[in-house]
């Protein structure tokens, strides 16, 4: 496949998320936000054509809708998945959700809930929302746009709304069967889990990025991993597609300045 | 003859009392019973705990101080992702808080709904759910797996208030939006429900395909307010009849806009609240700009 260098960091990074779903099969794939969402748009119509989708709301489709629309016009439903829904499958476990995270600690566990104490926190941010559930059900991926040790914490997250690796953290007896954290996508580089004992390694560096610097921006030791390598860079196939998901250039808007995919 | 629910607001609002545990529908900016939310805000109504998923209603009953607890899956304005009125009390430790999963509170309204105690679920361990929660229990499975759960508490309600978009005076409703969210099991974990519609009929009597809509039995409604508009500023998609109509942003972003401002929320109060619905439509612009807002497109 061709690739080229003419493509930006969003872009970048929206391919990098959509292959998180790669091999999931039919799930629900659920990206919270604009890079995640077209990233999940793209895994479908490209490497991943069983995955569900949403519209956003309420329904499943099997073509992804664009984003920014001004309409309904033209869109076609292939089934229903309101909230009660997705709980359902959820708690079923046929979901992988692209979540963004305020902060994440070396054993996978996540915080979008609040800073500081539970009963007054000094700022109170988005709640546990679904992360309990999500977590302990299904895998999950997240994507992180801006790489630094105030997201990638030293020691544990201010309050654990996903579940993670910490052994003391889980009480005696629970299933841990069906909690996965599978990768983090950053706007420096892909994390994994699957060090020894969970621990976090480097999968890849965007182009123009050293495993030093992610290091120097994250909390917590990083093992590379053997042969560490660049990130694919996005094919003319890929960004194609992009396009007719995004016409409106929303992405352009998701990382400040909007800079090239390749460093220079 | 059969009973006839029609209530006003101001009859509703006289059912409730200081201190009650009332579960609102909808979710975040969606189909939220506003208009009667207005009426508790017009009367002196105190130390309420609020149920439910969690936008503007939240937010105005806590700027108002009518909340000594919230019980919420998120309180979120959705394109403003956290409310700040909510925010603020929080963080001045102002209000109580139960802070569940979205699912979960879902799960404690069906343990309600089933008059069960509690229902076991794995949503919340692992998590800090349970040392920010120090009252939850976990209950070992009494079977060979043994498995070791969350005990969710039933989520019992006093009162239920919901919005629809069609009632009958009996009380079966139609329910027409994309997705009806959890309303049925607010209804169902409460005592008493009150529900408001935009529009109210002598007698609803359609096909079998309309009846789907009916989303929950009229036993459980103990009484129908009509009320044009009352989601706003909230939306009311209506996918079957064309009542339907948009969440205001440019009204939903002054709100927001008072939180940070000194005795904003008072501002706000005086400048929209009125005396009654037809003055707080007067105040935003009218009913018509209200139901003519475009849906939401995401």
């Amino acid at each position: 496949m061709a690739t080229t260098t003419e493509f930006s960091l969003a872009e970048l990074l929206i391919c990098a998320c959509a292959d998180v779903w790669k091999n999931d099969g039919e799930v629900l794939a659920t990206g919270i936000g604009i890079i995640p969402r077209i990233a999940q748009g793209l895994a479908k119509r490209t490497h991943s054509p069983d995955l569900m989708i949403t519209d956003g709301e309420a329904f499943l489709t099997e073509e992804p809708v664009v984003i920014g629309a001004k309409s309904h016009e033209g869109r076609a439903y292939a089934g229903y998945m309101p909230y009660s829904r997705v709980f359902d499958l959820l708690w079923h476990g046929r979901r992988h959700a692209l979540v963004g995270p305020v902060q994440v600690d070396r054993w996978g566990q996540a915080n979008i809930a609040c800073i500081g104490d539970f009963a007054k926190p000094k700022r109170q941010m988005l709640g546990m929302r679904g992360f309990p559930g999500n977590s302990i059900n299904h895998t999950n991926s997240m994507f992180v746009p801006n790489h630094s040790t105030r997201v990638f914490v030293d020691g544990q997250v201010d309050v654990v709304c996903s579940v993670g690796y910490r052994d003391e953290n889980w009480p005696k007896g629970v299933k841990r069967d069906y909690a996965a954290v599978h990768q983090i996508v950053t706007n420096l580089c892909v994390l994994d889990f699957a060090g020894p004992d969970h621990a976090v390694r480097v999968v890849s560096l965007h182009p123009g990025v050293s495993f030093d610097e992610v290091q120097e921006n994250t909390g917590f030791e990083l093992i590379p991993v053997d042969g560490l390598g660049e990130t694919a860079h996005p094919t003319e196939e890929q960004l194609d597609v992009i396009r007719s998901l995004d016409p409106r250039d929303f992405r352009a808007r998701q990382i400040k300045d909007n800079p090239p995919g390749v460093r220079s | 003859m059969s009973t006839d629910k029609t209530l006003t607001a101001r009859d509703v609002v006289a059912e409730l009392r200081d201190g009650m545990t009332i579960g609102i529908g909808g979710w975040g900016p969606r189909r939220k019973p506003m208009s009667l939310v207005r009426e508790i805000l017009r009367s002196d109504l105190k130390d309420l705990t609020i149920v439910g998923y969690g936008g503007a209603d939240m937010g105005m009953l806590c700027a108002a101080n009518r909340v000594k607890k919230l019980i919420y899956g998120f309180v979120s304005l959705d394109f403003i992702p956290l409310e700040p009125f909510f925010r603020a009390a929080r963080e001045a430790g102002a209000v109580e808080a139960l802070e569940l999963d979205e699912g979960m509170l879902h799960w404690g309204l069906r343990a309600a709904a089933m008059r069960l105690p509690f229902l076991p679920t794995r949503v919340g361990l692992g998590t800090d759910f349970l040392q920010n929660n120090p009252d939850m229990k976990t209950i070992a499975s009494p079977y060979a797996d043994g498995e070791t759960l969350l005990a969710l508490p039933a989520i019992k309600l006093d009162v239920a208030l919901l919005h629809t978009h069609v009632a009958d005076r009996r009380g079966n409703t139609r329910l027409y939006a994309p997705d009806p969210f959890f309303d049925e099991w607010i209804a169902r974990a409460a005592d008493r429900c009150f529900v408001s519609c935009e529009t109210l009929v002598d007698e609803i009597a359609s096909d079998e395909n309309d009846a789907k809509y009916n989303l929950f039995e009229r036993s459980l409604v103990n009484g129908v307010v009509e009320a044009r508009g009352g989601a706003h500023p909230s939306s009311n998609v209506s996918l079957n009849d064309d009542s339907g109509y948009g969440w205001d942003v440019p009204h939903l972003k002054r709100y927001c806009e008072a939180a940070a401002e000194e005795g904003g929320w008072q501002k706000y109060a005086d400048e929209f609240l009125g005396a009654d619905e037809a003055d707080y439509q007067k105040a935003v612009g009218g009913l018509d700009a209200i139901t003519s807002l475009p849906r939401q497109v995401f």
